[in-house]
């Protein structure tokens, strides 16, 4: 198979970006996109041109680390995929693909298609967690939770952080990545005396980190790779809203 | 205690060695803490549990990551679970139980003392993570679940689908954070160690690249710890995560810290088939998936042929036709033997002609039975995301097909050589998780990497560290400008200098993929003294290469992903050479270094312990200098060392 790729150039954080034309040739079809990518820059090398620079690690859509936006699409056109699980086969031969970095206000661009989402472990700083000194915690069996729960749980827990939610909301909100912490944490019965201070901390330094609000349109739910669904923001909202009434008392 | 290496194995019964050892280990009061500076290195599991514990005792942690986030450690790629001793399931298991497993999994390579130690704390490590809202499966009744992995004959593995490493991770990484939080951890992302700063005889410090401005930075510390991992990725094609390496780990042992057993590699057997020559890494299919997957070929070669050429399914190979050969070799363990041996009886039935993909590298793991009588559903549950990963990559549906699968290189049981207080030859350098050696022996059983690194991180090095850090109570926090600083630190822009100016065209994956198959060959499943001693000349020309034609186009002082790959290449090319020789010294087969010269008539592994019963711990000399070899006899004081059979 063989591309003309459309890709996303910008040195650093205040210089000028722009689009950047390259082809590439003999694409095997099963190829992932990040695969393509490699060929691309191991070209680039053997031109002695600047290799294009993206962030990826584990290559099974686990990290969180990769994400492109592709056609005009966070992830590209699959939908519960992240970047590095597409695969070339999925495109026309001798189409023109355009690649862009998950553009948000938050997410300021280090260089070409990579950005900086630290924002995000800020967030998790204001609260995401139990506050559990290791060597405290009673015996597991203590406490009990139903499956149905921990299944909930789990399927809130299962974010990878990696910004698709941002990137596509017309207000670069981050309201599903907050909930999918929150709601992970507030189905369960651990961590419960905190719940209040953790949905309050973790929204405050959403709208601290340049976040933008949430209108209930669903982009993020659509785009989310790991189908995170907007019930979370439901769940995270009443615990914001319990919180700002028990302040109140 | 054999030449200069001290295992500092406390005296006292098995069972007793923890608990006495930690009455003894001096403690640093808590007003002392705060002025107190530990460095660690990498945010898995290891790295995180450690700074989170030691940012709770009030100790000041520096911590530095490769990633943009320390959640996106490779640990978070672990799939199937983390083991414990809780008996839950009421089927005999026990503490005692699951050291004997591990031991036995590592076929007797291991040091007794440490492994009992991670068997006794493992319990503790469920009860930890179950408090820091781990979503663990669980029954109807809201109880634990557990399953089965390799290698033992209990169901003691806790898991959270097939996404534990992940759950563990925000764990930890929640753990963590909450230290960030109150001030007593900082986290410095997109960050590479570059080097070990040593002042009379202690580490002190690091050197590091900032890997967005290209910056050189020196960080002091009275303590560093290293949780980077192992290296697997010298062999190019491996689950590990793109950006794992090994360069840590070497600078340290070109700094003076002994590297044990580097010959000692696993490779999984249950991973997605290699398919092109552009392929970057390769894709695990959790052990879990043997719990109810059935490995099977074909009995005749003429079958195996047209599953090859595609004129016939996979589904109309009719039973009869079919070879359970784990079941078959192994009735007492059938699909869950340990790793190793699983992924060499693969290899020996795809040699014998029987693989039954086009590259004749592949056999079925196989779920038409646990469908049929456990329901889609159930499966489903189970393996979910697993199954819809294996479709994302093949184009094939589970459900529908067999998957295909083949062993890939997977983890590291080599490391850092530490002592039981998990402290490295280096004084005041320690070694956690993967990047030490002392748990898993010749071969790591499934879901005891997790339990390891957790059980270093969060239990262990809290322990030992302090009773290091006493000694330095007073002790004014190195200065970055002491000449052993600025050597370090010249040194490593030198580097970065030489590598940016060989100014050629050949893109380090070229050659690393050459490393790479190199090594899989020859240091690979099967390993031979005559493969082995081969390789030194192609390592040679590869190196030679490298250093003469390298393109890094670009500058060093911006995001330069060329030059990184230049820099970890260059390390794996020096730990390349020492995994081959350890390999080639150690003549016998133990675990998953399978030296032909060194089998039984049925083809197993054939150990030799009255020449070879012990670590080997390589120390560096300098680049014109052989490293020389020193020997950790290991003793078996609690059990009868045996033949490792799982019939």
């Amino acid at each position: 198979m063989h591309f003309t790729l459309k890709i996303w150039r910008q040195a650093g954080p205040r210089a000028k970006g722009y689009f950047e034309k390259f082809t590439i040739d003999n694409v095997d079809s099963d190829t992932s996109f990040l695969e393509m990518l490699d060929m691309l820059n191991n070209q680039l090398v053997k031109e002695n041109r600047e290799s294009i620079a993206f962030d990826h690690d584990c290559r099974e859509g686990i990290c969180g680390a990769c994400g492109l936006y592709i056609n005009g699409r966070a992830h590209g056109p699959d939908d519960d995929v992240t970047t590095c699980q597409l695969y070339m086969r999925r495109f026309k031969n001798g189409s023109e693909i355009t690649m862009e970095p998950f553009r948000s206000g938050a997410f300021p661009v280090i260089k070409d298609l990579m950005v900086n989402r630290s924002a995000f472990d800020k967030i998790l700083q204001a609260g995401g967690f139990v506050s559990v000194n290791t060597g405290s915690a009673p015996e597991a069996h203590t406490t009990l939770i139903s499956r149905e729960k921990a299944e909930e749980s789990m399927d809130a827990s299962s974010c990878i952080g990696c910004g698709a939610c941002v990137a596509s909301c017309k207000n670069g909100s981050a309201m599903l990545f907050v909930a999918s912490r929150v709601s992970a944490l507030s189905l369960l019965p651990q961590g419960k005396p905190e719940a209040c201070r953790r949905a309050r901390a973790m929204v405050l330094k959403m709208d601290e980190m340049g976040f933008g609000s949430c209108t209930n349109i669903g982009t993020c739910q659509m785009e989310c790779p790991k189908n995170i669904t907007v019930a979370n923001i439901a769940r995270l909202n009443r615990e914001f809203l319990y919180c700002k009434r028990s302040d109140l008392q | 205690m054999a030449g200069i290496l001290n295992a500092k194995i406390p005296e006292g019964p098995l069972d007793q060695k923890w608990t006495l050892h930690k009455e003894s280990l001096k403690t640093v009061s808590p007003a002392n803490r705060g002025g107190m500076h530990i460095i660690v290195v990498g945010t898995g599991l290891a790295g995180a549990s450690a700074a989170a514990a030691l940012g709770e005792q009030g100790f000041r942690v520096n911590v530095f990551c490769m990633g943009d986030s320390p959640r996106r450690a490779h640990s978070v790629s672990a799939q199937g679970g983390i083991n414990a001793a809780k008996n839950y399931r009421n089927d005999n298991d026990s503490v005692q139980r699951l050291f004997l497993d591990t031991l036995k999994g590592g076929d007797f390579r291991s040091r007794e003392a440490n492994v009992y130690r991670l068997a006794e704390v493992s319990n503790a490590i469920i009860d930890h993570c179950v408090a820091l809202g781990v979503p663990f499966a669980r029954d109807y009744a809201g109880y634990l679940d557990n399953r089965s992995f390799g290698g033992s004959q209990v169901s003691r593995t806790f898991y959270a689908r097939g996404q534990t490493g992940q759950q563990l991770l925000l764990a930890a990484y929640g753990a963590l954070n909450r230290q960030v939080a109150l001030g007593n951890v900082t986290v410095h992302c997109r960050h590479q160690m570059m080097d070990l700063v040593v002042i009379d005889g202690q580490a002190k410090g690091i050197i590091t690249r900032d890997m967005v401005t290209g910056r050189i930075e020196r960080y002091p510390a009275h303590a560093v710890v290293l949780a980077t991992g192992g290296y697997a990725n010298v062999y190019f094609l491996s689950t590990n995560s793109m950006n794992s390496n090994a360069s840590a780990l070497v600078q340290c042992w070109k700094k003076g810290a002994f590297f044990a057993n580097p010959g000692f590699v696993q490779i999984h057997p249950t991973c997605i088939p290699v398919h092109g020559t552009h392929q970057s890494k390769l894709t695990l299919m959790s052990e879990s998936l043997r719990n109810d997957g059935r490995i099977w070929v074909p009995k005749n070669k003429a079958t195996a042929e047209h599953l090859r050429e595609g004129t016939l399914k996979p589904s109309e190979v009719h039973e009869n036709e079919r070879d359970y050969y784990l079941e078959r070799r192994y009735p007492a363990y059938g699909n869950l033997v340990p790793r190793d041996v699983a992924s060499r009886a693969a290899k020996e039935r795809c040699d014998a002609g029987l693989g039954i993909n086009k590259t004749g590298k592949a056999v079925y793991l196989d779920f038409e039975k646990a469908v049929e009588t456990q329901g889609k559903a159930s499966i489903d549950r189970k393996y979910g995301n697993l199954f819809q990963m294996y479709e994302k990559i093949t184009d094939n549906n589970p459900y529908k097909e067999p998957m295909q699968i083949f062993p890939a290189m997977h983890y590291t049981m080599g490391g850092l050589w530490v002592d039981y207080n998990l402290m490295t030859t280096i004084r005041g350098l320690f070694a956690i998780g993967e990047a030490n050696f002392s748990d898993h022996g010749a071969n790591r059983l499934g879901a005891s990497a997790l339990m390891q690194c957790l059980a270093d991180g969060f239990f262990i090095l809290p322990y030992t560290l302090p009773d290091y850090l006493e000694a330095e109570i007073g002790e004014p926090l190195p200065d970055t400008a002491h000449p052993d600083f600025i050597q370090a630190s010249e040194k490593v822009k030198q580097r970065i200098h030489n590598l940016m100016r060989i100014g050629r065209r050949t893109p380090v994956d070229d050659l690393h993929r050459e490393l790479g198959k190199l090594m899989w060959e020859h240091a690979g499943i099967v390993r031979s003294a005559e493969g082995l001693s081969g390789t030194f000349i192609e390592l040679d020309a590869i190196r030679d290469r490298f250093r003469k034609e390298t393109g890094i186009p670009g500058s060093d002082k911006t995001v330069n992903k060329e030059l990184e790959k230049a820099l970890h290449m260059e390390d794996y090319l020096l730990l390349a050479g020492l995994m081959i020789k350890d390999a080639l010294h150690r003549e016998e087969s133990c675990g998953g270094h399978f030296r032909v010269e060194s089998q039984t008539k049925e083809g197993e592994t054939l150990r030799n312990d009255k020449e070879f019963q012990y670590v080997a711990a390589w120390e560096y000399k300098d680049s014109d200098t052989e490293p020389v070899l020193h020997k950790e006899p290991l003793v078996f004081s609690y059990i009868n060392v045996t033949e490792r059979k799982y019939k």
